[in-house]
């Protein structure tokens, strides 16, 4: 069973004239411990296919499951309960709580999920120093770079007992230094059985991933195969 | 990768045997460029030639047990080619720019599934690669330096796959919009022989 599948989703904005198809009949499924990783240009449909598998859009046809069971079946308070609890969510655009510092930030959804304030904010002060920037945990989010901006969001996104992290652009802020520091811990969290979802433009960091289905017009055109060893890159002749 | 420079620049850490030079350079580029004793003994025999090495007895013993060290012409001959500049002004004959080139020129091929395809292929080049560094130790940076140089181009023919793909979407747009079939694309004499093409 897989962690997420996409069941011939489609997604319709708007209707006549200025109708878009921002999915056509997509199907994807992401088993759990892996990383999968959806390229394509900009409107190719990446970010929607990512809301609609975070459950925060319904497709207009096709279906979702979560851990084999279809979203569209659960009550409001079960699909609530799932996007707190089971789906850690990267923000294009970070989405971060304005009025909390960085730390509260990254605690609030195991707070949300009864985790004691305490437990939490070390949970919380771990991940944020993993990723280098532990001497902004009391910062409020206006007052820090783009980078650590998002760097808070992906902490927020692994913190807990996840089964779903989905990212949205997560290194698109960052050098590459410090991108490489948030796959890693992307990886780290598949490397436990979570299953990961990153939308990108950089083929480096969806190098990192197990799999790249590549987008176009709202339509998954290819994908890559499973890669051999990296042996072959260092047998004689492989490279000149 | 220049094998005379790389023998000098760990010559400048002290002297060495043959044989060790031969494995240290293996160590320090991760193992991506193998060598072999011939080279390791061609090029130790022309630096010595020239100056910039010297070996350490009378040149009686001859394989693995002779010793070299650097010379004050071979530190400064090492200096000077740390800071000079590679030649990156003219493009090498790129194959996978051509392959695109011809297949905008021949009818009945979509260009942007042959983007694809090439795409494909370098995004699984790089996964291969981004394994191995996610496998390596932290403290193997030459190792890691090499990969990264390795990841860094092949994005850089991605981000032009990308820009080739964003170029012929939009040509593909404008010819539905306008009556008129587009002009077929030429290129100048000039730009032909820039990228290698043949005629
Ligand atoms: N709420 C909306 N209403 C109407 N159209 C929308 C809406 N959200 C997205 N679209 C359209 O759907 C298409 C896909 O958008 P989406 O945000 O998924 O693209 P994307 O691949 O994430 O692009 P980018 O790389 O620029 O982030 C676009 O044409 C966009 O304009
Ligand atoms: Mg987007």
């Amino acid at each position: 069973m897989s962690a997420l599948e996409l069941r011939g989703v489609s997604k319709v904005y708007g209707d006549g004239p200025t109708e878009v198809h921002a999915l056509r009949n997509v199907d994807l499924s992401v088993e759990a411990g892996m990383l999968v990783a959806v390229m394509g240009p900009s409107g190719s449909g990446k970010s929607t296919l990512l809301t609609i598998a975070g459950s925060l859009e319904v497709p207009t046809s096709g279906e979702v499951l979560v851990d084999g069971v279809p979203v569209a079946n659960m009550s409001r308070n079960d699909r609530a309960r799932l996007r707190r609890r089971s789906i850690g969510y990267v923000f294009q655009d970070f989405n971060l709580l304005a009025g909390l510092t960085s730390v509260e930030n990254v605690a609030l959804p195991l707070e949300l999920d009864g985790v004691t304030a305490k437990k939490a904010r070390v949970a919380g002060m771990h991940a944020l120093e993993e990723l280098g920037i532990g001497d902004r945990a009391s910062h409020f989010p206006d007052e820090l770079s783009g980078g650590e901006r998002q760097r808070v969001a992906i902490a927020r996104a692994v913190v807990g007992d996840r089964h779903l992290l989905l990212a949205d652009e997560p290194s698109g802020a960052l050098d590459s230094v410090n991108a490489e520091a948030v796959i890693r811990l992307v990886r780290a969290a598949c490397q436990r059985g979570v299953a990961g979802v990153i939308v990108t433009h950089d083929a480096q960091l969806a190098s990192w991933a197990d799999r790249v289905v590549f987008l176009r017009d709202g339509r998954i055109v290819d994908q890559t195969m499973p890669p051999p060893g990296p042996e072959s890159l260092l047998s004689p002749g492989a490279t000149s | 990768m220049s094998v005379r420079h790389a023998l000098l620049a760990l010559l400048s850490e002290g002297p060495k045997y043959g044989l060790q030079l031969r494995q240290e350079f293996e160590a320090r580029t991760g193992e991506v460029w193998p060598l072999n004793v011939g080279q390791v003994y061609t090029t130790l025999r022309r630096l010595e030639r020239d100056g910039l090495v010297e070996s350490d007895d009378d040149g009686t013993e001859e394989g693995p047990q002779r010793g070299f060290h650097i010379t004050p012409e071979g530190e400064a001959e090492l200096a000077t080619w740390l800071r000079t500049p590679p030649d990156m002004t003219s493009p090498p004959r790129d194959e996978l720019v051509i392959k695109v080139l011809v297949a905008l020129a021949l009818p009945g091929v979509d260009v942007r599934d042959v983007v694809q395809v090439h795409r494909r292929y370098v995004v699984e080049l790089m996964q291969q690669w981004t394994r191995l560094k996610e496998d390596a130790p932290e403290h193997d940076v030459g190792f890691l330096l090499v990969v990264d140089a390795e990841l860094f181009r092949l994005d850089s023919v991605i981000r032009w796959l990308d820009a080739a793909d964003g170029r012929l979407a939009r040509l593909a747009a404008d010819a539905k919009d306008a009556p008129e079939p587009a002009p077929a694309p030429s290129l100048s004499p000039r730009l032909r022989r820039r990228v290698g093409m043949r005629r």
